[in-house]
């Protein structure tokens, strides 16, 4: 006899009463192992998240020197210092400019260099592990590699010597600000860092074109190269495109490090957190206007991310388009 | 086994291993790999931050002091120069401050209750410490901080160059950048000042007659000279005959030394490090006179010993500082003389250490005693940082030295309205 006929065609057992009673504890409640397994990060964030926020928030009304429980309440003093602090007015300047720099560049830069390894056609995995290598090594050891051997002013820094082979004085890369010689180094520095995992991403959406696309193409008469790059590659790598262009905003809002170990003490050059850093923490011990810059910093964000989001319709459901 | 029963077993399983975590964890806190550097377990733990002097021995020597004291457990923790203070600054704020820790007299320290008043334990020994040094600790007629070690600061020369380029041993800023000019060939640099040029800029002031604060407290660096010298600087800045850019800062002897410059601006600190590498063909001159009515200066930095106020063991702390930095002479000798050169504040001490009455270090001492100044306590670390920013912007940028002057004024007059009301 076939199992299989006698399964088809039993009826299901009606539904019993278990005769146990309903099990509780870890395995029993939806509700408790939600919360088994969201609480403690939901406790992490309470602390190491939103709890500083708020202590930040609060700091900013008070005159908080040498203290981070103060209670002398000055209002919206410390804003007022912040948002007439030439400096701090200036960092969101030079923010401006790195992003300017190194958004289109750094996109450019990945953008070429996943075309050129998905291309390839041996030792793709070594390129690609190549390009992506930097990505690893931290920022500050990078800046001080930067620093102390590729830009050093002196005759033995690697940019030097080379320059020293067409007669070329040494320059000292980082220690004058005419003309802005700080900035190559800089950016190459994060150029090098963050080119390669932005390139990842934009190979694996490379390799989501449907080759069929190609092959239409090609048989309509488009011309590869510049023609199939521009006609369809790059509309095929929009979302990519975006998410790395929104990755990369943020990532030049968080620019810390390299600023900080590349150009010590300086007035030039210092992205708002570093301003920050110098101005109201740090030596300072300024937490009130600190915290305070840091709001204004948060609210600017946020206005920012808005007013992007809008304008590249992120959030738009397909009905809405 | 039921999946129940083997639930409970998991479970229980859980809480073994958890209760062993916290007994290797308790034990593990019982070992010997705790930082401590021994002691006679009193049960009083003491910590004590140090930055990184850059001198081989140093920080063993620390640590042997405080293995010799035998009424705590003292700790030290060795802080990278750079990192020093924003980690001092930081960790002061919380449970896990120091107990003890190395910086400069600075009033808001005082003032915001972060240092413990030492006068008790100075008191008996007042008179044998630098006036000077017992000056730049107090407030209110209270004194803050030992001094460790005073650590005058000027020009390390090589004797050989200046002579090679017929150059004297220059007693003006405009001969300095002549110097500076002569001096100059294809692989070496006249002059070296760091970077930043901030190990200048008090000297520079002092030298063009003015200073960072009068005996009132209030802004006496703005002034004609000032400008005059600022300007000169600019100038020697954009000369081409400065050193810049190098691999180490101008704390570290090591430019002179490789011969990357002919005149450094250095500490005494590095005076063996700089005879071991140059032999005898180095000298030493002050900051020279800015401007003709002013007079050569030296910076007299150093370390003191402070006591966290706001610390477990403030008590057991000053105890300690008093047993180390005041009773035990052959320490403070041994700290201000067998690495770096510094000297000792105790008089007694720097009368007979031996290894500062010869060569450059005694004219070093000279020179400290001659054209010495002193750290101000009123002078924080936020006005440190205003003028900074004046030679950031007119030194380094060219912007207008008054303009530069007066938006410093504008951030010392907000601290010293909070400091002074």
């Amino acid at each position: 006899m076939s199992t299989t006929k006698t399964r088809d065609l039993a009826r299901p057992a009606p539904a019993k009463a278990s005769p146990a009673k309903p099990r509780r504890g870890l395995r029993g409640s939806p509700t408790f192992n939600f919360w088994l397994f969201t609480g403690p990060f939901l406790i992490g964030l309470a602390i190491f998240v939103y709890a500083p926020i708020v202590w930040s928030i609060w700091l900013s009304f008070f005159e908080a020197r040498f203290t981070v429980t103060p209670d002398k309440f000055i209002g919206f003093e410390n804003y007022t210092y912040m948002l007439t602090n030439d400096d701090f007015v200036g960092s969101l300047v030079t923010f401006t400019v790195f992003a300017a720099f190194i958004v289109p560049t750094t996109w450019a830069l990945s953008l070429s260099l996943a075309l050129l390894v998905n291309r390839l056609r041996f030792m793709r995995a070594f390129f690609r592990s190549v390009f992506f290598l930097p990505t690893a090594c931290s920022y500050v050891a990078a800046a001080l590699i930067w620093k102390m051997s590729i830009f050093s002013g002196v005759r033995f820094g690697l940019m030097n010597t080379v320059l020293a082979w067409f007669g070329i004085d040494n320059i000292a890369w980082l220690v004058d600000p005419n003309p802005p010689w700080y900035w190559l180094v800089i950016v190459t520095a994060r150029l090098w860092l963050q080119s390669g995992f932005y390139m990842i991403l934009f190979l694996a959406a490379l390799q989501n074109i449907p080759g069929e696309l190609y092959e239409a193409a090609a048989i309509d008469g488009a011309k590869p190269g510049w023609q199939t790059f521009r006609y369809i590659t790059l509309p095929q790598l929009r979302a990519t495109s975006t998410a790395v262009i929104l990755l990369l905003l943020i990532a030049a809002y968080q620019a810390f490090d390299e600023f900080f170990n590349l150009l010590s003490k300086t007035t030039w050059g210092r992205p708002p957190l570093v301003e920050l850093y110098y101005k109201a923490l740090g030596e300072s011990q300024d937490y009130g206007a600190g915290s305070a810059g840091a709001v204004i910093l948060t609210v600017l964000i946020c206005a920012v991310t808005l007013l992007q989001g809008k304008f590249m319709g992120f959030g738009r459901g397909d009905e809405s388009k | 086994m039921s999946a129940l029963s083997n639930s409970n077993w998991s479970r229980r399983s859980l809480f073994r291993a958890a209760a062993g975590m916290a007994a290797a964890g308790s034990l593990a806190a019982c070992g010997g790999n705790n930082g401590r550097s021994g002691g006679a377990g009193s049960g009083v733990d003491l910590t004590q931050y140090f930055h990184a002097y850059g001198e081989a021995g140093t920080e063993q020597a620390i640590k042997k002091y405080a293995k010799a004291y035998d009424k705590a457990d003292v700790t030290t923790q060795w802080i990278t120069s750079a990192d020093f203070e924003s980690k001092l600054f930081a960790t002061l704020l919380t449970k896990n401050a120091p107990d003890l820790f190395e910086f400069h007299p600075q009033i808001q320290m005082v003032k915001s209750g972060q240092v413990a008043d030492l006068t008790d334990i100075i008191d008996p020994v007042k008179s044998d410490f630098n006036p000077a040094d017992i000056k730049s600790h107090t407030v209110d007629g209270k004194i803050y901080g030992v001094r460790m070690i005073d650590d005058p600061q000027f020009f390390f020369y090589r004797k050989s160059m200046l002579e090679k380029a017929k150059v004297e041993v220059p007693t003006t800023l405009d001969e300095l950048m002549e110097a500076a000019a002569k001096l100059t060939t294809g692989k070496v640099k006249g002059l070296y000042m760091g970077d930043d040029l901030h190990s200048v800029i008090n000297p520079m002031i002092w030298s063009a007659g003015a200073d960072t604060l009068d005996e009132k407290n209030q802004i006496a660096y703005h002034t004609p000279g000032v400008i005059e010298g600022i300007k000169k600087m600019r100038k020697l800045f954009t000369s081409g005959h400065l050193l810049l850019g190098a691999p180490t800062a101008s704390w570290d002897p090591s430019s002179l030394n490789q011969g990357l410059c002919a005149i450094q601006f250095c500490g005494m600190w590095a005076m063996p490090g700089i005879q071991k590498a140059l032999g005898d063909d180095w000298g030493v001159f002050p900051f020279p006179k800015t401007i003709d009515s002013g007079k050569q200066s030296v910076y007299n930095g150093g370390w003191s010993m402070f006591v966290n106020a706001k610390g477990k063991n403030v008590d057991a702390a000053k105890e300690y500082v008093k047993w180390l930095w005041i009773d035990q002479k052959e320490y403070q000798e041994d700290w201000a003389t067998s690495y770096g050169f510094h000297i000792p504040p105790r008089t007694s001490i720097a009368q007979s250490a031996t290894k500062l009455k010869s060569g450059n270090a005694a004219e070093g001492v000279r020179l400290f005693n001659e054209f010495g100044h002193f750290d101000n306590i009123g002078w924080t670390q936020a006005m440190i940082t205003a003028l900074e920013d004046v030679f950031a912007n007119s030194v380094r940028k060219d912007m207008d030295p008054e303009a530069a002057l007066d938006k410093a004024d504008a951030a010392v007059e907000r601290e010293l309205k909070k400091l002074f009301g």
